[in-house]
């Protein structure tokens, strides 16, 4: 029955998909009204049809429908309701559902915030989410069908790969990067849109601003989880291994991340047109490509959860984007011509297009090091593979160049500037990045990396503080309100402006985790006998005992430990071992034990299965680490803050002259002073 | 734009092109790591010993049955990694995987060192079943099974 449903309803997707695509594209073109109102229609009906299929198959899961074939393959009566629910995308025919699911309420919404705008870009980029559409849609119908019968029904299936069904976060990390990526088909499909319509001007820029940071946030937020995910289950006590899925998702997030810059050049001068539709169509191509990378089973990587037959049909529809796409731009080239150029070279467009050139450096140079085992192969036959060092080596560097980027660029005016104004904006974060490189170096760090990281950390604070700090002195003349309630105007009013601040900051706390944590993790792996005692840095770890326990879905083995941190009783720890019926492999619960400076991080790795009378345990001390997580929320938060609709008439709480004003008052102050002494 | 900044513009787009691509040739040729069975690690010895002696490797082949002693209390753990024509003892510090046992197929990335011994610095059990390698199985296919396949 779910099946038939199920079938039925992607079928309809299919034809809606169709007819939207070719609706919106004609429509398009010659404007009829009644077909750009058919397009909107069918956008909704192919919205419909998808939630029909995605319900029905939640029903199938939770109701452990074996007759379905995605049930039989993931399912079981014995797993949590909860990763029961999940399971849809834990294996590949349910992924592509849930994307495929996605991308219609994704074209829906668009249709409908948009549904009285008369723009001209409307029905191209409905057409063109539909033919996307076509595409993931079609797989479901064929290749990655997950309503598949199957006789004779079996009375209970494996259940999903137990890596999948280890921990909650696998409800959030893999539904927050769908929404990333699906997410950025819109601006996608809007790019597509202005080049089919001619309307090359900034109209799709600012149509889809929103859009994009939202899908920039969600893939932001999609990759911390997945980090924490990996941190959480994984057991090695790291969080990021340059693994190819890992990357396949950093990939879209570097060019994506270029492209919420470059844009405002755009914006403000006219300037970087071709660039600006390249980057988001290469940043689409990416999301397709890790997609192939992760499904296709190509590439050797820790979690190569599914393969299938799908990575040729993948590879074939990124080539027919990459072609459409370049024949367009060729089309249009006559009207992608700046009407601005850059006028200096020390000005915030400079500092956005160099930020640019190191974001593309950065996606090609992790996407060579990902790519570069098939390329070898494919050349010479050698089998190789390419490590973190690598990835570490090359991404400092340009990491930290960015790092400064992000200090320099928002605290440069646009156009042009002076070296008095230079001065007068540089010369406090230049003494704060100096403190903090310093405060570095008196606290015992020695490295060259770490201490040009912290020196860029505290110069970035120290521009985003005096940014904050001008625009609310400013609002408190112009308003005559207090500070908390100026700040308060500004972050509504000026959501979008602060609100990208409040992103840097977070991306400055998680950088400096990242040194941090790179930095000064130690660990120890030992065996203890029961009540041996064994010391790392600042704690004592007691071996108490070993116990086990059956669960519905699994057997566990687990550890107690008592743990003394500066001879003081701090609590136990139960690192756990879990036993899948699916798998031989026990996977790991390690057991974290969280402060605001570092974590103790505990694996069992090993036990005495007969007595209990020993366990062997890694024992890792990770600092910094909560502060990945809560750099990813401020993200989160500012980018919250930047997509939400300006608050008040529309008009900004202070202007971009007022703030310069603010600039030029305290130059006066300083004057004043000076006279005074 | 004038001349002279389109100048300094060109030079420091260069200036980036280059340090890029001399951080991605630098970190490529320092850190690529080849992947060999036992009895290519052999011939590879035979052939150009100096080149290979310390340098990061990959070695993929099969547990050999006898061959695993392991000391729980010094956490030290040695097995022979074998194919059909050769084997490479193998030195671990750690505990194994908790399915690894002899038989195996592993995968084990380290260094062949002076002292004859395989030094693993990472251990990977990445088969659900046993892995036996029919005689006479070439590279890539022990590669195939080994790296690519599911776990």
């Amino acid at each position: 029955m779910l099946n038939i449903i199920g079938s039925t309803s992607i079928a309809a997707a299919l034809l809606g998909a169709l007819a939207v695509t070719i609706t919106g594209i004609v429509g398009g073109f010659n404007r009829k009204p009644g077909l750009i109102r058919a397009a909107r229609y069918g956008t909704y009906f192919v919205f419909a049809a998808m939630s029909t299929a995605f319900i029905a198959m939640e029903i199938a899961l939770l109701s452990h429908d074996f007759s379905v074939s995605y049930v039989a393959r993931v399912g079981s009566l014995e797993t949590p309701t909860y990763y029961t629910a999940i399971s849809l995308w834990s294996s590949l025919e349910g992924s592509i559902l849930f994307w495929g699911w996605i991308l219609s309420a994704y074209g829906a919404l668009v249709a409908f915030v948009n549904r009285k705008s008369d723009s001209r870009l409307i029905p191209f980029a409905q057409g063109v989410m539909g033919f996307v559409g076509l595409f993931f849609y079609g797989l479901l119908t064929g290749p990655a069908n997950p309503f598949g019968a199957v006789f004779p029904v079996p009375t209970n299936g494996p259940g999903p790969n137990p890596l999948l069904q280890n921990h909650p976060l696998m409800g959030l990390h893999p539904p927050m990067l769908y929404l990333g990526y699906v997410g950025l088909t819109v601006p996608f499909a809007f790019a597509i849109g202005a080049l089919l319509s001619g309307k090359l001007d900034e109209e799709w820029i600012r149509v889809t601003r929103r859009w994009t940071v939202a899908a920039w946030a969600f893939l932001s937020v999609g990759i911390v989880g997945g980090a924490w995910w990996s941190y959480e289950v994984l057991g090695w006590g790291g969080y990021w291994a340059w693994d190819p899925v890992e990357n396949a998702s950093f990939l879209p997030w570097l060019t994506a991340t270029a492209f919420v810059h470059s844009v405002m050049v755009q914006e403000r001068r006219g300037m970087l047109k071709t660039w600006n539709l390249s980057l988001i169509i290469g940043t689409f191509l990416l999301t397709l490509f890790g997609t192939f990378l992760t499904r296709s089973g190509i590439l050797d990587s820790v979690h190569a959860f599914t393969e299938g037959m799908i990575g040729p049909i993948f590879l074939a529809f990124i080539a027919l984007i990459m072609i459409v796409s370049l024949v367009l731009i060729a089309w249009r080239s006559d009207r992608l011509h700046a009407p601005g150029s850059l006028d200096a070279v020390v000005s915030r467009d400079s500092a956005f297009i160099l930020n640019n050139v190191l974001f593309v450096a950065f996606t090609f140079t992790v996407l060579l090091g990902t790519t570069f085992p098939l390329i070898v192969e494919a050349v010479n036959g050698n089998r190789v593979s390419v490590g973190p060092p690598y990835f570490n080596m090359v991404s400092i560097p340009i990491g930290v160049l960015l790092l400064f980027l992000m200090g320099v660029g928002p605290a440069l005016p646009w156009r042009r500037t002076t070296p008095e104004k230079m001065k007068r904006t540089f010369l406090m974060p230049v003494v704060a990045g100096l403190a903090a490189g310093l405060l570095g170096f008196v606290l015992g760090t020695r490295s060259l990396w770490p201490l040009v990281t912290f020196t860029f950390a505290g110069f970035v604070t120290a521009t985003i503080v005096e940014e904050f700090r001008k625009g609310v002195r400013a609002r408190m003349r112009i308003a005559g309100v207090s500070a908390p309630v100026a700040l308060a105007q500004i972050l509504t009013r000026n959501n979008r402006r602060y609100g990208g601040y409040t992103v840097h900051a977070g991306i400055v706390v998680i950088i400096v985790a990242l040194a941090l944590s790179g930095t000064y993790r130690f660990e120890r792996e030992v065996t203890l006998r029961r009540g041996e005692l064994m010391q790392l840095g600042d704690y004592g770890i007691v071996f108490e005992e070993l116990w086990a326990e059956e669960q519905d879905q699994r057997f566990v083995v687990g550890g107690t430990f008592n743990i003394f941190h500066k001879g003081d009783e701090a609590g136990t720890m139960q690192p756990r071992m879990n036993y899948y019926p699916n798998s031989q492999q026990p996977i790991g619960t390690p057991d974290v034990r969280s402060t605001l400076k570092e974590d103790l991080y505990l694996t069992l790795m090993a036990f005495d299965e007969a007595e209990g009378s020993h366990a062997t345990i890694r024992a890792i001390v990770n600092p910094a680490v909560p502060w990945l997580w809560i750099g990813g929320m401020i993200v989160a938060l500012g980018a919250i803050l930047a997509v939400m609709p300006q608050r008040g008439s529309g008009r900004p709480a202070v202007s971009a002259i007022e703030i310069a004003r603010e600039e030029e008052s305290a130059e006066l102050e300083e004057e004043a002073a000076a006279v005074t002494v | 734009m004038n001349k002279s900044k389109k100048i300094w513009a060109g030079v420091g787009v260069l200036a980036i092109a280059g340090g890029i691509a001399m951080l991605i040739a630098g970190g490529l040729s320092s850190n690529v790591v080849y992947f060999l069975t036992p009895s290519e690690l052999r011939a590879e010895l035979a052939e150009r010993a100096d080149e290979i002696v310390d340098q990061p490797l990959r070695l993929g082949g099969q547990v050999k049955t006898g061959s695993l002693v392991w000391d729980a209390e010094a956490l030290d753990l040695r097995f022979v990694v074998a194919d059909s024509l050769g084997e490479v003892p193998v030195r671990s510090t750690g505990a194994p995987p908790a399915m690894f046992k002899e038989g195996i197929g592993v995968v084990v990335e380290g260094r062949y060192t002076h002292d004859g011994v395989f030094e693993s610095k990472n251990l990977m059990v990445k088969h659900s079943n046993e892995y036996e390698p029919p005689h006479g199985e070439k590279p890539e296919q022990m590669y195939e099974s080994l790296i690519k396949t599911d776990g």
